[in-house]
């Protein structure tokens, strides 16, 4: 028989104000194996913890019941409490009267009885708690960093920096990311390259970072402390241990007409290629989409050329596995596609570009070698119109939208590259008119909104407040541009030469599969959700996975690299424990119950269910041989997925059994 | 083709390849037929029949005997070998042991529809494939098979063997018309209050004779949780309202994913209460969300409930369909 005790906290007010903790205690001592029943002003205090201890010695307690604010918050407070006291932790039980009575209710008569039927729940569930133990578990002092754009580079950095093993993997064929297309960063204007490429060399140089470039991250398995990663190295069909990078063979490739993802297809490419002078790890990778060779077995130009003998045209994927303590998701962004936007004429004219595209106009590694020139004439620079004359910005596409063609969200960062954008033609090219049409302005960050006033004000920079309806290309070449402007209340056409639009950010299109093997949630926009908004803003609700970069929501670099750092620290801070204490709350299996039938097994996404054939003692005293599930309980982290699959009810949780859920609905609706 | 198939089984056990044989004998009358075990020519002469009354799925037997002694020879419908797939698939049936024949149907004589039709005192019944005769204590009465078919064969989802040996006769074809969610289609255009007068009208009449889940292929426990103290929810006869209110709703639950639409707990039901239709709808549904998946068509794919892939449609469908209101 237990001896219960009842302990119903006042929280302040935050309880006692809408529920009458007294009426609580009184009516506690009258439910079965009650021998003690409380109200006491906070139960957390110093104070509330030795009268807990105090009473458990008392009164010989066996199991506690403590009324007061969600397990989330003091669980942990009252089960160390009792343990000091001499009982089980786990013969705890939480009665959440704060979040889920008093907080949402203001009637004191309805919110009181309902405080009695939640604490009458928990003295139903601690009736059948039995003590457990928890296990520990070791950490693999290695970790993982999906992704190797600045947010990625930034926290492995910062993890080797405190001296542990990370790895970096990166599906493109360099790391850098999104960064390595940009042309300057506001608010400085210091190039992006000057400041991005320092850092992707010294991840190459430091020792305790692992780069996987062109690789992908496939499977993942384990839990916080012992994940264990497959990653495929693709097939560079170079050898990359040999190539020096010297670039020979993608000047002699054949194949000239591969559209140049670094340049976002504005210029092309051969099918074997480095992406960019300063890629990190420089070594050639072929196309295998276009390269002659591998499609049809004739040409091996490349593998003439190359005096180190690297190309290897029968490479295959290569799968590595490797064990993780933690793992980081910096999975970045891309642009939105732009294709339901048709008003902006993106599809009928060449000279309707992205921002990000105009990044490649400007750029001195960008098609035209760092002068602005129409797409619509980068094969005849000289022309005179190839050199724009007016341009119109378009803020806001997809981004703040209304309907369902773009984001419900702000991207962010828009406003200020398009101030970027207008500041930097109107430097170089003075006799370019820049039009900037926004629906707000929003810049707040250090500098930023001077930044923006040096646009307006010294740049002369036409801000015009509207949108832009529509953009129709005219029989000449060059862009009506239809919009209105709100403050004047006009309605304007614009004879333009190169249209804008500030395109909405999404996360990476591989997000969702990568939040998918790690477990971890995402939001309806498909960015990884904190485990909590305002004070855990960097790790996932996934214990041991972290989060890095845009992939949890848009961000400019300064805040990128902070983030980065932010989850560096907490990488850190759970490397540097040597063990983890477990969750004693896992499943069990009862063998006399169990088919075998491996419905657990398939729904189990730890890997923690095995199967075996045992003999089993028939009631007719013959020996049946049945297969049987069985759980590592040092793998199993308790997540119940296996007991509800399981048709015969032999899976069950410690902790939170069937029949403890069972006799808590039974509290209820008593 | 009976004498077919008892001279095949004959040759089998003859030469050793089998030591028993898993088949229909009849039972107490014409119409009902029971499933038998056979282990000598002899008795296959005496008492195996197959004819248009074979309707009991004869997988569910395989579980213990394929755990015996010896190989055995089992007689599969198309809707059986579902059923057996289904088992196999769970681990549950021990494959190597079983030599299967599939033997065509064309649909069996229901003889509660049969009765349906306003025909009392049946005392035989015989059918040759294309006419059943009834002989009653009224005098004989002869009407087309079709219609004597209980709603599992008239809308028979499968005329294809997904799992055999070897076969008897022309294997048939999967039938994708959809009929056999007609009545559930109807079911769900009703209001929720229609809907759930018409339920608790069929289930009042259960009287928890337990038939249902003891020949149910998907209901196969070593332990089921109606028979457990420990479950909670352990209930053995119909002595208050969990007949009406859950058995039946936690039965079709447990077995929903698996449940490969054979009809057998509507057959032996002897209240009539459809259950099938609880089980199609959830059939119906796994198909909406998830695709078309038909449970025991073959021994690889996972089970839409027990898999996750990245096509899964969002719980949000639920409100989409109105499950808001």
């Amino acid at each position: 028989m237990h001896r219960i005790g009842v302990f119903v906290c006042h929280c302040g007010t935050n309880i006692a104000a809408t529920v009458d903790v007294k009426a609580v205690a009184e009516a506690m001592k009258q439910e079965p194996s009650v021998v003690f029943s409380v109200d006491y002003q906070y139960m957390c205090s110093e104070g509330g913890q030795t009268l807990i201890q105090d009473t458990i010695k008392e009164h010989k307690l066996t199991g506690v019941v403590v009324c007061s604010c969600s397990p989330r918050m003091h669980e942990a407070t009252f089960r160390k409490a009792a343990a000091k006291a001499g009982i089980n932790p786990y013969m705890v039980e939480i009665a959440n009267i704060r979040e889920q009575c008093s907080w949402i209710h203001k009637d004191i008569m309805s919110a009181t009885d309902k405080a009695i039927i939640l604490a009458r729940t928990a003295i139903a569930k601690v009736q059948l708690n039995a003590p457990l133990t928890a296990g520990e578990s070791p950490v693999t002092k290695r970790a993982l960093v999906i992704g190797g754009g600045i947010a990625g580079m930034q926290t492995a950095l910062d993890i080797a920096e405190a001296g542990f093993e990370v790895d970096i993997v990166e599906k493109q064929p360099t790391i850098g990311g999104k960064m390595t297309q940009i042309d300057k960063t506001f608010p400085t204007l210091d190039c992006a390259s000057c400041i991005l490429t320092p850092k992707m060399v010294d991840c190459s140089q430091n020792e305790k970072i692992h780069i996987y470039a062109y690789s992908e991250v496939v499977e993942v398995n384990g839990f916080v402390g012992n994940f264990t990663a497959k990653i495929k190295k693709k097939a560079r069909y170079v050898d990359t241990t040999k190539c020096t990078g010297c670039g020979i063979c993608t000047e002699k490739c054949p194949q000239k007409k591969v559209p140049n993802e670094f340049n976002l297809g504005l210029n092309n490419r051969r099918a074997i290629y480095i992406p960019f002078a300063q890629a990190v790890p420089k070594v050639a990778t072929i196309d295998a989409d276009y390269c002659t060779m591998l499609k049809t077995g004739k040409c091996g130009v490349c593998s003439k050329v190359c005096t180190a003998g690297a190309i290897d045209y029968k490479q295959q994927d290569e799968i590595i596995e490797e064990r993780y303590g933690a793992i980081v998701a910096a999975t970045g962004y891309n642009p939105i596609k732009i294709d339901k936007y048709d008003e902006f004429a993106y599809s009928q004219s060449k000279d309707v570009v992205t921002s990000l595209e105009l990044e490649r106009l400007m750029n001195a590694a960008g098609p035209s070698n760092g002068t602005l020139i129409r797409p619509s004439y980068l094969d005849k620079q000289d022309d005179h119109r190839a050199h724009p004359k007016t341009i119109v910005f378009v803020q806001c596409v997809g981004s703040r939208s209304c309907d369902d063609c773009g984001k419900s969200y702000c991207s962010k960062i828009c406003c200020m590259y398009t101030a970027k954008h207008a500041m930097l033609i109107r430097e170089k090219y003075p006799d370019t008119d820049v039009y900037v049409f926004y629906i707000d302005v929003r810049t707040p960050g250090k500098l930023f909104d001077e930044f923006y006033r040096r646009a307006v004000e010294q740049y002369g920079v036409h801000y015009i407040k509207g949108m832009v309806g529509k953009v129709s290309p005219r029989p000449d070449g060059n862009l009506d541009v239809q919009a209105s402007d709100l403050i004047s209340n006009e309605q304007l056409h614009i004879n333009a030469d190169l249209v804008v639009l500030a395109t909405a950010i999404e996360p990476d299109q591989t997000a969702r599969s990568v939040a998918t093997m790690l477990r971890a949630s995402m939001d309806t926009n498909d960015f990884f959700t904190e485990a909590h908004a305002k004070l855990r803003p960097v790790e996932s609700p996934t214990a041991g996975v972290f989060l890095s970069g845009v992939c949890q929501g848009p961000k400019d670099i300064p805040e990128t690299v902070s983030q980065a750092s932010a989850a560096a620290a907490k990488v850190i801070g759970l490397l540097a424990k040597d063990k983890l204490t477990g969750n004693p709350c896992v499943a069990h299996s009862d063998e006399l119950m169990c088919n075998g039938c491996s419905a657990c097994e398939k729904v189990c996404p730890y890997g923690a269910i095995t199967y075996s054939d045992k003999e089993f003692r028939q009631p007719d005293r013959t020996v049946a041989i049945r297969r049987v599930a069985a759980v590592n309980e040092a793998v199993c982290q308790g997540c119940g997925a296996c007991t509800v699959a399981c048709p015969s009810g032999a899976m069950d949780l410690k902790g939170f059994s069937n029949k403890q859920i069972m006799a808590e609905v039974d509290a209820i609706c008593k | 083709m009976q004498e077919a198939v008892i001279k095949r089984a004959k040759e089998l056990l003859a030469d050793g390849s089998v030591n028993r044989v898993v088949g229909w004998k009849a039972g107490e009358f014409a119409y009902d037929t029971t499933p038998a075990v056979f282990t000598s020519a002899e008795e296959l002469d005496a008492g195996f029949i197959y004819n248009d009354f074979c309707a009991p799925n004869l997988s569910k037997y395989i579980i213990k005997e394929s755990r015996k002694e010896g190989k055995l020879l089992v007689f599969l419908k198309p809707c059986d070998t579902y059923s057996f797939n289904q088992l196999v698939k769970e681990h549950r049936i021990i494959r190597e042991n079983v030599y299967i024949i599939a033997v065509p149907c064309t649909g069996k004589v229901d003889v509660d529809t049969v009765k349906s039709k306003g025909i009392k005192g049946i005392t035989g019944m015989t059918s040759d494939g294309e006419n059943v005769t009834i002989t009653t204590l009224y005098g004989e009465k002869t009407m087309p098979k079709s219609e004597t078919l209980g709603d599992k064969c008239r809308t028979c989802k499968s005329k294809k063997h997904v799992i055999f040996d070897e076969i008897i006769g022309d294997d048939g074809e999967v039938n994708t018309d959809g009929a056999r969610f007609e009545l559930v289609e109807k079911l769900e255009m009703m209001t929720p209050d229609e809907r759930y007068d018409f339920w608790r009208n069929e289930l009042s009449k259960c009287i928890r004779c337990n038939a249902c889940r003891n020949v149910c292929p998907a209901c196969t426990c070593e332990s089921c949780v109606f028979d457990n103290p420990n479950s909670g929810i352990q209930q053995r006869a119909a002595t208050d309202s969990f007949e009406e209110n859950m058995f039946h709703l936690i039965r079709s639950f447990h077995v929903a994913g698996r449940c490969t639409d054979c009809g057998e707990c509507t057959r032996v039901c002897p209240q009539n209460i459809p259950l099938h239709l609880i089980n199609r709808k959830y059939i119906k549904d796994i198909n909406e969300f998830y695709g078309d998946y038909q449970a025991g068509s073959d021994l690889e794919t996972r089970a839409p409930l027990n898999d996750y892939t990245f096509d899964d449609c969002e719980p949000s469908i639920v409100y989409k369909r109105g499950g808001n209101e």
